[in-house]
C-alpha cells in the first residue's frame, strides 16, 4: 500500500536516493546545487547508506567523478540545477559517450543573465542532445517515482545510457505535497543490484575512455544513438514492472482527456497540473479540451506522440525554454516534425511560457485554449511562434 | 470540509512564514487532507517581504501555481498592510488575519475598502514571553486553525508537538516555548 508521507520535491529525491544507497554519488554541495546533497550529506552522517559521498569543487568536476566511479563499476548518481547543469556540459557528453549509467537528478532552473534562480528549462533542454535520456515529472511522487525507475532504465544491457530526471525548480522541488512512498525493502529488491558487463575494478584488464579515431568514432556514436532508440521499450518495460509494484502507471507520456479532444495543450512538468486544471474549467463549459504530459522527452516518442494528437483540430506546445532560433522552443519543433508525415495532422503553435519563474496561471492556459479555438476558426495557425505572460505582448 | 481552501502569508524574510505554511501543510496532513505549502522565491534577505501558500484540500489538488482569490489572508508583519496588496483577490467570505495588538477595526482604514471579515492577534508579544523572541508564525498558525477551521483545533494540538519533531528534529529546545504560545494564541484571537 505503499507510506503516505508529506515531502517536497527535493526532500522526495533525496529519500529515493536513500532508498538506492548508491555506491558513489558526487555533488558540489551548495548553490547552484539543490537541497538534496544536503540531505544527503546528512544520510551519510547518520549512517543511513553506506555510499561514497564526494563534495566536489564543481558540478565538473561532479560529473567526472560520477564518470570515474561508474567506470569503475560503482552504481553512481549526481544532483544538480540551471548553471550547475551548464557547467557539466563537456562532462554530459563523455558521460553518454562512454556509455556509463549514471542518474541524475535536475531541479530545472534558469540560465543566467539576467541572473535569475527560479523555474524554466533552459538548463535540460540546452542538454536535450548530450546523450542523456530525460523524464520529466510533474510532482513530487513522479520526480521520486521517476528517479527510482531510471536507474533500471540507465543500466539495462539494451540501453547503457545516462538518464536525467527532471522536476521544476521551487514550483516542485520547495513545495510540500502528500506523495505515497514505497517500503524500502521493496525498493531495494526493485532497483536490485548493478552488475557492470566492464568495469576498471574487476577481473579483466581493460582501459575506458581512450582516444577514439575516425576509424572506429562513428560506430560509436552510431551505437550510442541505436541504445537511445532502444531504451523506449525498456523505458515502457520499466515503467510496467513499476506499476505492478506500486499501482502507478506511466507511460511516455500522459493524455487527460484527449479521447474526443479538439483541441490540446503539450506541455512538461508542473505547469501540467495547472493545465489540466484550465481543461477542467473549460470541459464544464462543454469545450472539447485536452492536455498531453510529456514525460519522456529523450527518446523523443515521435510514432506513439504523433499518433495521439493526429485526431486533434489545433495543438499548442509549451516551452519553457527558448531556442533562440526564431522559430519556437525546442519541444515545439520536435513536436511538429513528428507529425510531417502524418495523412491528417493538426494545426501546431508554440507558446514560450513562465521564463525565470513567471508564475503560471490557470487563466494562461484558458487564454492558450481559447487561441487554438480562433486557430480552427481560421483553419490555419497564424503566428506559430508566441509567448504567454509576457507584459505587454500578445 | 468539502471545498479546497486557499491560504496566503504575507511576512517579512526571517519571521518564519514559510515555516508557518510548512507547519500548516504538516498538521492539516496530519489529518489526512491533501496539502500543498509552499514558497514563492524573491530576494532572500532578511526583512524583505516574501509570500508563502497553502492548498489544503481532500482530493490531490493538481495546480502549480500561486495563490490568486484566497480563502484567508495570513498578516505576520502588519507593516506590510500598506506595503503589498493584502487583500488583493481575498475572497468577500474569506478573512484576513493580522499579526496585531490593535482591534480589528481599528485596521479597516488600513484595507483599502475591504470589507469582509478582520481578525487580530498580537502574536509578537506572545512570541516573546512565550518563546522568548519575536518569532510570530507559530502563533499566527494557531490563529489561521481557529479562525479558517481547517482542522480541528484538538487534533491539531495533538498534531503539533509531532509536526514540529518532525520540522526541528535538530532544534528540540525550541519546541516547548512554541507550543505554549500555540495555545495561548488561539485563546487570545480577536474577530470571532
Amino acid at each position: 500500500m505503499g507510506i503516505r508521507e508529506r515531502l517536497s520535491g527535493n526532500e522526495a529525491v533525496a529519500i529515493a536516493l536513500k532508498q538506492i544507497n548508491p555506491d558513489v554519488l558526487a555533488a558540489y554541495p551548495i548553490t547552484p546545487s539543490t537541497e538534496v546533497p544536503q540531505y544527503f550529506a546528512q544520510y551519510v552522517a547518520d549512517g543511513e547508506v553506506d555510499t561514497e559521498f564526494i563534495a566536489v569543487e564543481s558540478e565538473h568536476s561532479a560529473m567526472s567523478a560520477c564518470i570515474a566511479a561508474a567506470a569503475a563499476g560503482g552504481r553512481t548518481a549526481t544532483i544538480t540545477s540551471a548553471c550547475g547543469l551548464a557547467l557539466m556540459w563537456e562532462l554530459l557528453y563523455v558521460a553518454s559517450g562512454t556509455r556509463l549509467p549514471i542518474t541524475l537528478a535536475v531541479v530545472n532552473r534558469a540560465l543566467s543573465a539576467p541572473i535569475n534562480i527560479n523555474n524554466d528549462h533552459s538548463d535540460s533542454m540546452g542538454a536535450r542532445d548530450s546523450g542523456w535520456i530525460q523524464l520529466y515529472s510533474e510532482n513530487n511522487q513522479e520526480a521520486y517515482d521517476n528517479y527510482l525507475m531510471s536507474l533500471r532504465i540507465a543500466e539495462h544491457k539494451d540501453v547503457m545510457l545516462p538518464v536525467m530526471v527532471c522536476q521544476d525548480g521551487f514550483i516542485t522541488s520547495h513545495a510540500v505535497e502528500n506523495i505515497e512512498l514505497i517500503e524500502g525493502e521493496k525498493v531495494k529488491n526493485f532497483v536490485g543490484e548493478y552488475v557492470p558487463k566492464h568495469s576498471l575494478i574487476g577481473g579483466e584488464p581493460i582501459s575506458i575512455g581512450p582516444y577514439d579515431t575516425p576509424q572506429f568514432y562513428f560506430e560509436h556514436a552510431y551505437q550510442r544513438a541505436q541504445a537511445m532508440i532502444n531504451s523506449k521499450k525498456v523505458i515502457l518495460d520499466v515503467s510496467k514492472e513499476f506499476a505492478a509494484l506500486t499501482g502507478r502507471e506511466y507511460g511516455l507520456f500522459e493524455e487527460y482527456k484527449m479521447e474526443d479532444a479538439e483541441r490540446a495543450i503539450i506541455v512538461l512538468n508542473s505547469s501540467a497540473g495547472t493545465a489540466k486544471g484550465a481543461c477542467d474549467l473549460l470541459r464544464a463549459k462543454g469545450e472539447k479540451v485536452g492536455v498531453l504530459k510529456l514525460r519522456v522527452f529523450r527518446p523523443f516518442p515521435l510514432e506513439e506522440l504523433s499518433k495521439a494528437i493526429s485526431h486533434l483540430k489545433a495543438v499548442a506546445v509549451m516551452d519553457k525554454a527558448d531556442s533562440f532560433s526564431a522559430m519556437g522552443g525546442p519541444l515545439f519543433t520536435d513536436v511538429r516534425s513528428a507529425c510531417y508525415d502524418l495523412k491528417t495532422r493538426p494545426h501546431i503553435i508554440n507558446y514560450i511560457y513562465g521564463l525565470g519563474g513567471r508564475d503560471v496561471r490557470v487563466e494562461d492556459f484558458t487564454l492558450v485554449f481559447d487561441a487554438l479555438k480562433q486557430v480552427v476558426v481560421d483553419d490555419r495557425p497564424g503566428e506559430i511562434y508566441r509567448h504567454v505572460g509576457v507584459r505587454g505582448v500578445q | 470540509m468539502s471545498k479546497m481552501v486557499e491560504i496566503r502569508w504575507h511576512g517579512r524574510g526571517g519571521q518564519g512564514a514559510k515555516t508557518a505554511s510548512l507547519l500548516l501543510a504538516d498538521a492539516a496532513f496530519n489529518t489526512g487532507k491533501f496539502v500543498q505549502g509552499f514558497p514563492e522565491y524573491g530576494p532572500e534577505r532578511m526583512g524583505a517581504p516574501i509570500t508563502a501558500y497553502n492548498r489544503i484540500s481532500d482530493e490531490r489538488c493538481s495546480l502549480h501555481c500561486n495563490i490568486y482569490e484566497p480563502d484567508y489572508v495570513v498578516i505576520v508583519d502588519a507593516t506590510l498592510l500598506t506595503a503589498v496588496d493584502a487583500t488583493g483577490g481575498l475572497k468577500p467570505d474569506g478573512g484576513i488575519i493580522i499579526n496585531s495588538a490593535k482591534e480589528p477595526e481599528e485596521l479597516r482604514p488600513l484595507l483599502d475598502g475591504y470589507e469582509g471579515r478582520i481578525y487580530t492577534i498580537d502574536a509578537g508579544k506572545i512570541a516573546e514571553e512565550e518563546i522568548g523572541r519575536n518569532i510570530p508564525n507559530t502563533p499566527m498558525l494557531a490563529a489561521v486553525v481557529v479562525v479558517s477551521g481547517v482542522i480541528p483545533e484538538d487534533e491539531f494540538l495533538n498534531d503539533m508537538e509531532g509536526s514540529m519533531k518532525h520540522k526541528f528534529a535538530n532544534k528540540p529546545q525550541v519546541i516547548e516555548g512554541n507550543m505554549r504560545a500555540i495555545k495561548r494564541s488561539m485563546r487570545e484571537v480577536k474577530g470571532l
